[in-house]
């Protein structure tokens, strides 16, 4: 048995084995672009919208307002990324309905990269939101002796957002795996189930996770003054129009 | 015994071991996480939402700790790093 698709070479281009990761990735984004591309073709602004239109408004709308609950600020900036991570790694757990197919987030270079894109993304963020000396003075906060164990703590967390990722999903690979050969009749459809529900929780987890970290980081703008006073109400009226 | 024999045995009892007890603290963490929420939401229905998102994200902050157990028992027992330095040994 095998704990990741990265050794699982499909076919070899030029010398260069292209393993099922990368072949499932390329799948998942090119599935990706065709749906929004079609979804966005006849964009209306009709009472009475498309199908795909409606969908993708409600998932816009939904990822805006989770995004603003999480950094109480305008979720303009945040949305094309934080979206983008979650409807990625939702597809890719998702499509393990389909026999035959490997979800590339069961491999490590897969998360690693995720993970590495929000590493990047938040001191970005954070520079654009309060400057650069502003920014890096939040890495000595409490005192200058804190810095390293920010900067720990920060390489530590990116670690721990791509091992959980890869570690569910690697879990229900597995899982299915040994059930299959012990168990091949009922369980390991019950077991898919439980995976399907996991693997979307999993992709709500890491976007809310990276909008924390990019929200942390913002925070530096305010040092230690108060929270700003319109915080508290924009949250209730979120919170008040919630249906789920 | 051979060098690839204790490395078996003891790779198979360290995952087995490892799974086992890095269980115990994440779901007794969980528990208490969970039976905090609940209590909350019991409180003050109205915060229901983000009671439960920030349920769900410390859920999966605990659980983490367990998925690392999980990964290095598959590691031990799929990928074994210390194959590689016994098996051309044992082979040949």
């Amino acid at each position: 048995m095998e704990i990741t698709p990265d050794t699982h070479i499909i076919f070899t281009v030029a010398g260069i084995a292209v393993s099922a990761t990368v072949v499932w990735t390329w799948v998942v984004m090119a599935l990706l672009v065709a749906a929004s591309f079609a979804a966005t073709r006849n964009l209306t602004s009709d009472f009475a919208p498309s199908r795909w239109q409606n969908f993708l408004e409600a998932l816009i709308g939904e990822t805006r307002r989770q995004i603003a609950d999480v950094s109480h600020h305008d979720p303009g900036p945040y949305l094309p990324f934080i979206g983008t991570l979650f409807v990625f790694i939702a597809t890719s757990n998702l499509l393990i309905v389909f026999p035959g197919y490997e979800p590339p987030t069961a491999s490590l270079s897969t998360t690693a990269a995720l993970a590495l894109s929000v590493l990047v993304a938040v001191p970005l963020f954070g520079i654009a939101e309060s400057g650069l000396w502003r920014y890096l003075k939040n890495y000595m906060e409490p005192s200058v002796f804190m810095l390293p164990f920010n900067v720990i703590g920060e390489i530590s967390r990116t670690i721990a957002l791509a091992v959980r990722l890869y570690g569910n999903a690697m879990s229900g690979v597995v899982l299915a795996g040994i059930l299959i050969s012990i168990a091949p009749f009922l369980f390991p459809v019950v077991l898919k189930l439980l995976d399907l529900l996991i693997g979307f929780i999993q992709a709500y987890i890491f976007s809310v996770l990276a909008m924390v970290y990019i929200a942390s980081a913002l925070r530096a703008r305010r040092g230690n003054a108060a929270p700003p006073p319109d915080s508290e109400p924009s949250s209730a009226t979120n919170q008040s129009n919630e249906g789920v | 015994m051979e060098p690839h024999v204790v490395i078996a045995v003891v790779s198979i009892l360290a995952a087995g071991l490892t799974i086992s007890i890095g269980v115990i603290g994440p779901s007794l963490g969980e528990g208490r996480a969970a039976a905090a929420a609940l209590e909350a939401i019991a409180r003050q229905p109205d915060e229901a939402n983000t009671i439960t998102r920030t349920l769900f994200v410390s859920l999966a902050m605990i659980e983490s700790t367990a998925i690392y157990c999980f990964v290095v028992s598959m590691i031990l027992i799929f990928a074994n790093p210390f194959w590689n330095a016994v098996l051309p040994k044992a082979g040949g």
